[in-house]
């Protein structure tokens, strides 16, 4: 990977959501690696750790650590490492989304506390952690980056309990970007079309939403893993600077269809 | 068709670091592999992957040893 004169040369950054080599963190992982950028790349568990090992191994340096960020615990212990090893932090990029699989099931109106709980918790309120940990290590400003899906704002069949945590989600976004611009950090979301990962593979009937992507998008085609790449370089580099609480919809134009 | 057969082993000696001898036609993901409910997810897509396929969620449950993966694609595949 060529580093010269990158976009992101002498920045470092933490990438949190890579499970395997389809997941978009990793996409995003390869694309800011190739623009110069130094990485950081956490874990859930040790089980997508050995994953996570094997793909960094094309990686210059990268510091590899373990963070649920459903722990506050392990997210303090993470940031330390960060803190000790670089002492700064330029960009994060949040690509982490769960719910529990029944809630993925059956009708919305059924979801159970716990499950609508856990959902936010993992997959919007961890943004929030996660930026409030980020934020003593960018005396120098800052850009975040988050992954959402456009049943965050729109009914997608199926996506259920997942959809208003993305709502969430981009709310957080705004509240953040309004919180930490007058420290320089900027916090935005890409809305992605779907893409086929261990966590998509959990939705139900996202063979036909592939399939519907594919035949009713402007570009018609599937989105890939290294756009969302190139869309989180821009968002990360300074060519992203004037932006900040937005969602940039990298689905090949699929949004602005009504049919 | 052996072509299928000799690819599915692959795909899945790969998935779970196993050597391709020791992957026979009965042998059942979990119970004779030792593979987690992620590895099962992997191969499937692995296979989606290799195959051009489209597997529905309710085939995939169906999918549960080396054979079945076999005769799913030799049913399905295009190519
Ligand atoms: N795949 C799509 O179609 C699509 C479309 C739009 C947005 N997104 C979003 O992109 C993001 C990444 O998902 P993906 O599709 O690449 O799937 P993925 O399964 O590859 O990634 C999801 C990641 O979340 C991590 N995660 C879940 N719970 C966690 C926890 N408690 N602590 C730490 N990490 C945890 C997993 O380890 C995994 O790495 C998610 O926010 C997802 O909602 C996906």
């Amino acid at each position: 990977m060529s580093t010269k004169g990158g976009l992101l040369e002498g920045k470092r950054g933490l990438i949190i959501g890579v499970a395997n080599k389809r997941s978009i963190a990793w996409g995003i992982t390869q694309k800011v690696a190739e623009a110069g950028a130094q990485l950081c790349l956490t874990y859930q568990n040790e089980r997508l750790g050995e994953n996570v090992r094997e793909l960094a191994a094309d990686l210059k340096n990268p510091l590899l650590l373990p963070m649920d960020v459903g722990s506050d615990s392990q997210i303090v212990m993470a940031f330390d490492e960060i803190r000790k090893k670089w002492g700064k932090l330029d960009f994060v990029v949040h690509a982490v989304a769960y719910a529990p699989r029944q809630a993925l099931e059956g009708r919305f109106v059924e979801t159970s506390r716990e499950d609508f709980r856990v959902a936010h918790d993992i997959s919007a309120y961890s943004l929030a952690a996660v930026c409030n940990a980020a934020q003593p290590l960018m005396a120098e400003g800052g850009a975040i980056v988050t992954l959402t899906y456009l049943g965050g704002e729109r009914v997608v069949p199926g996506y259920n309990v997942m959809g208003v945590a993305k709502a969430a989600l981009e709310s957080t976004v705004r509240y953040l970007a309004a919180d930490l611009g007058p420290q320089g950090i900027r916090v935005n979301a890409i809305s992605a079309g779907p893409i086929k990962t261990l966590a998509s593979s959990a939705i139900p009937g996202i063979g036909s939403k592939l399939k519907a992507h594919r035949s009713h998008t402007p570009l018609q085609r599937d989105t890939d893993q290294l756009e969302v790449g190139d869309a989180g370089v821009f968002l990360v580099s300074d060519m992203g600077r004037g932006i900040t609480g937005q969602v940039l919809y990298v689905d090949g134009g699929f949004s602005i269809m009504a049919g | 068709m052996a072509d299928v057969r000799k690819k599915v082993i692959a795909i899945i000696a790969e998935q779970l670091a196993k050597p391709e001898d020791s992957i026979s036609e009965s042998s059942h993901f979990v119970d004779d592999l030792g593979a987690d409910s992620l590895d099962t997810v992997e191969i499937i897509m692995a296979i989606e992957e290799a195959f051009s396929l489209e597997i529905p969620e309710s085939e995939q449950e169906k999918i549960r040893t080396v054979g079945d993966a076999i005769a799913y694609i030799e049913k399905h595949a295009k190519a």
